[in-house]
């Protein structure tokens, strides 16, 4: 763990594919540029909808921008969902309400990020948003989240590769929430000691958290190495409950 | 029927006989039971044979007569590999963090690939003494300079895209270890209306933060003593903590891969053309531009002298002494030339301490109206705190030691009256590093010198050059290549304001 080399080595074609750039510019080129569509994808599929905004208004806007990611939403009041099928193929029906600001959003396995977020701002009586296993969604996107401080109270965080504990603290805004999904996070190292903390931080919020292991096999390993180190590991872990 | 397996069975044992038979000497071969059946020939020589020999050694001779001939890149004397180029365009005096932001925006700007060439001097590499890696590591939002508001939300927009920037193919990604907790600013009833008025300033910067009163302040945060506060500004967006080390090395893995060299080495000296001019009121100037940048070697006399075109000034907290092999603040009182860079190194001691009762995951990183600050620092219950010393107790600053009896008198009675639960702690371990403190204003100067047309400077941030550092970067990056600021005008910053004297003051709450 205190290498600073990566613990594995990368799979074979990653490693064929970099002797390949380093050996041909035209590889380089390839690469980059797939980067760069991959990228402007992202940004396209994330950007302001101002357009549609001065149109239709921001509720069928930020409507729009979730059918678009193909997600799925239930406005105020109402108690059908509208959703976009895998193909990325919707109803329009959802036109004829607006100004009804949404109140239940789904964008699990989406690609919405920091930026897309800009579209639900506006929706301030959003009671539930789940953003399940998103790629994308990292702790600057949590951080954003305050502006939901007053309304939201469910909430999907679970499945994200790229959130940390870090993150996780910008969640304090949040007093509201009822409810809190943090399975499955892979970058959480501690995931027992940063439930416990998550649960301190927001009293009346059940945070669910399933999918980690909360066996103690590294302990005992370093009890092995050396008795009072594992010690002063255990003592290190506050005793708050 | 019987006869025929009695048969199978016969064969069967002998193939196991046959098997073992064969595997056995290989086995015991293995286990060193037999030596290794060894050459018994005496025919190999055991003197050295001259003539057999001889065509290695004419071939080498050979080697050594086509290496000296002219054209060729040898020479008689041992050149030293780390010594730096011998011209380049752009020389950036300190690898910190600022410098090396530097280094990765000139890369990115430059027009065509390879079209800069950029050496970057650091005279210690394992940064044992940076002011970069030693800092508390904040990032916030809550200044009262509109400059200092937009620096910070480019910077936090840079961060948030940091593997955009400073990914390169095929290595690990950026982690920043950021941890969003956000800033909180508390006020006396002295300071409420600073804190207010600061508040406005921000908002409309586009920054977002939140006042709260003692009353919600207990409510959100009850292991808090709220007893003599007015007002508390909150940040609620882009305000925390983060690894500095970890964005350090980021900026220098990204620049090394886009062609920057790094040099380890100190800058001694300048070379440097003088002109004279006359100003419009008749006062005689000598205007000086730097031809080349003398480096030395470390631990050695060995220098290298770099010719180069501009040279950027991002030394921290010995920018002044840099400033001054130039003629900086040497000439005759009351003119431009005999005004120094008013920055010098000032320690600031930080405490790492550790109590299990403390608050949680929601600690921000809190800074008190007497000046001490603490923020969490993991998950197991450590702290880190400091505390700006008073004017007139200032430490020593020749060495890195740290006084540990200021932060029994003067840091953990504020804690303990601001937090009860820190009443029960343990200094775990304490550091000290370096501010480059500008003493007219604190805040950074940024841009070039008008008596030394090719040096641009980026130092004097007191503090705040670590959260500020990609935003300042890519601004003296346009100032060198653009001539001008194009995307944040920092023009008040310049060294303009310390030659008339016009402190550029952050309005501070304490």
């Amino acid at each position: 763990p205190w290498s600073s080399s990566p613990a594995s080595p990368p799979p074979m074609h990653r490693r064929l594919l970099l002797i390949l750039t380093q050996r041909f510019s035209d590889f380089e080129v390839l690469l980059r540029w797939k980067s760069r569509m991959k990228r402007r994808k992202l940004l396209r599929k994330n950007a302001y909808y101002s357009y549609t905004q001065g149109l239709y208004g921001v509720d069928i806007a930020a409507a729009y921008f979730v059918l678009c990611l193909k997600g799925g939403f239930r406005f105020v009041g109402h108690s059908e969902w509208f959703r976009a099928d895998h193909k990325g193929k919707f109803n329009w029906d959802f036109l004829n309400h607006k100004d009804t600001p949404l109140e239940e959003v789904d964008m699990s396995y989406t690609i919405i990020n920091y930026t897309g977020l800009s579209n639900l701002e506006a929706q301030r009586s959003l009671r539930t948003l789940s953003v399940r296993g998103c790629s994308e969604v990292d702790d600057w996107f949590l951080a954003r989240l305050h502006v939901f401080q007053d309304s939201l109270e469910e909430l999907d965080i679970s499945h994200c590769p790229q959130i940390t504990p870090g993150g996780l603290a910008a969640l304090r805004n949040l007093k509201g929430l009822r409810r809190l999904d943090v399975s499955s996070l892979p970058r959480i190292s501690t995931p027992g000691l940063v439930i416990i903390l998550l649960e301190e931080m927001l009293p009346q919020c059940e945070v669910i958290a399933s999918g980690y292991d909360h066996s103690l096999k590294p302990e005992e390993v370093e009890e092995e190495r050396s008795q009072d180190h594992a010690h002063e590991g255990m003592q290190r872990v506050p005793k708050k409950r | 029927m019987l006869t025929w397996r009695s048969m199978r069975a016969t064969v069967r044992t002998l193939r196991v006989l046959l098997t073992f038979r064969q595997v056995a000497p290989d086995h015991r071969w293995r286990c060193g039971l037999v030596p290794f059946p060894r050459s018994l020939s005496t025919g190999t020589p055991l003197r050295n044979d001259f003539f057999k020999d001889l065509e290695a050694k004419l071939a080498a001779a050979r080697r050594k007569v086509a290496d000296a001939a002219p054209g060729s890149a040898w020479s008689p004397l041992e050149i030293n590999p780390n010594l730096p180029p011998e011209r380049t365009d752009i020389v950036i005096v300190g690898g910190g963090v600022v410098g090396w932001s530097v280094a990765y925006w000139l890369k990115k700007k430059e027009g065509i690939r390879g079209g800069l060439k950029v050496v970057v001097v650091e005279k210690d590499t394992t940064y044992s003494q940076a002011s970069s890696v030693l800092s508390a590591g904040g990032i916030r939002q809550q200044f009262s300079l509109p400059e200092n508001i937009r620096l910070s939300l480019a910077s936090a927009d840079f961060l948030r895209n940091i593997n955009e920037h400073l990914g390169v193919p095929n290595e690990d990604v950026v982690d920043l270890h950021f941890n969003h907790a956000g800033y909180m600013f508390l006020a006396s009833h002295k300071g409420a209306h600073v804190l207010e008025e600061n508040y406005k300033t921000q908002k409309a910067a586009g920054a977002q933060v939140s006042l709260l009163s003692p009353t919600q302040l207990q409510e959100k945060f009850p292991w808090m003593n709220t007893h003599d506060v007015a007002l508390a500004s909150y940040g609620l967006e882009n305000e925390g903590w983060l690894d500095p080390w970890s964005l350090l090395n980021a900026f220098r893995r990204k620049a090394l891969s886009m062609g920057v060299v790094q040099c380890c080495g100190e800058v001694t000296g300048f070379k440097f053309t003088s002109n004279e001019a006359t100003t419009e009121d008749g006062e005689r100037l000598e205007l000086r531009r730097i031809k080349s940048v003398q480096v030395r070697m470390p631990r050695s006399l060995e220098y290298q002298p770099v010719e180069c075109a501009v040279v950027v000034n991002a030394a921290g907290p010995f920018s002044a002494k840099v400033a001054r092999m130039l003629g900086v603040g040497l000439g005759p009182r009351d003119t431009l030339a005999g005004i120094p860079l008013p920055v010098e190194p000032r320690k600031r001691f930080v405490y790492v301490f550790h109590c299990p009762e403390g608050p949680g995951l929601d600690t921000p990183f809190l800074i008190d109206h007497s000046g001490v600050y603490f923020r969490r620092e993991g998950l197991g219950g450590n702290y880190i705190a400091g505390k700006s010393p008073d004017e007139g107790e200032e430490p020593d600053v020749a060495d890195l030691h740290v006084d540990h009896q200021f932060f029994q008198d003067q840091i953990w009675p504020e804690l303990a009256h601001r937090v009860p639960a820190f009443e029960k702690l343990k200094v775990r371990s304490a550091w000290a590093g370096y501010y480059d403190y500008n003493t007219l204003d604190q805040n950074g100067i940024v841009g070039a010198h008008p008596l030394v047309s090719n040096m641009y400077f980026a130092t004097g941030f007191s503090g705040h050059g670590l959260q500020h550092s990609p935003a300042v970067g890519r601004a003296v990056a346009e100032l060198i290549l653009d001539g001008g600021f194009t995307t944040l005008d920092l023009s008040r910053l310049g060294f303009r304001r310390i030659a008339e004297r016009e402190p550029l003051l952050e309005s501070n709450i304490i």
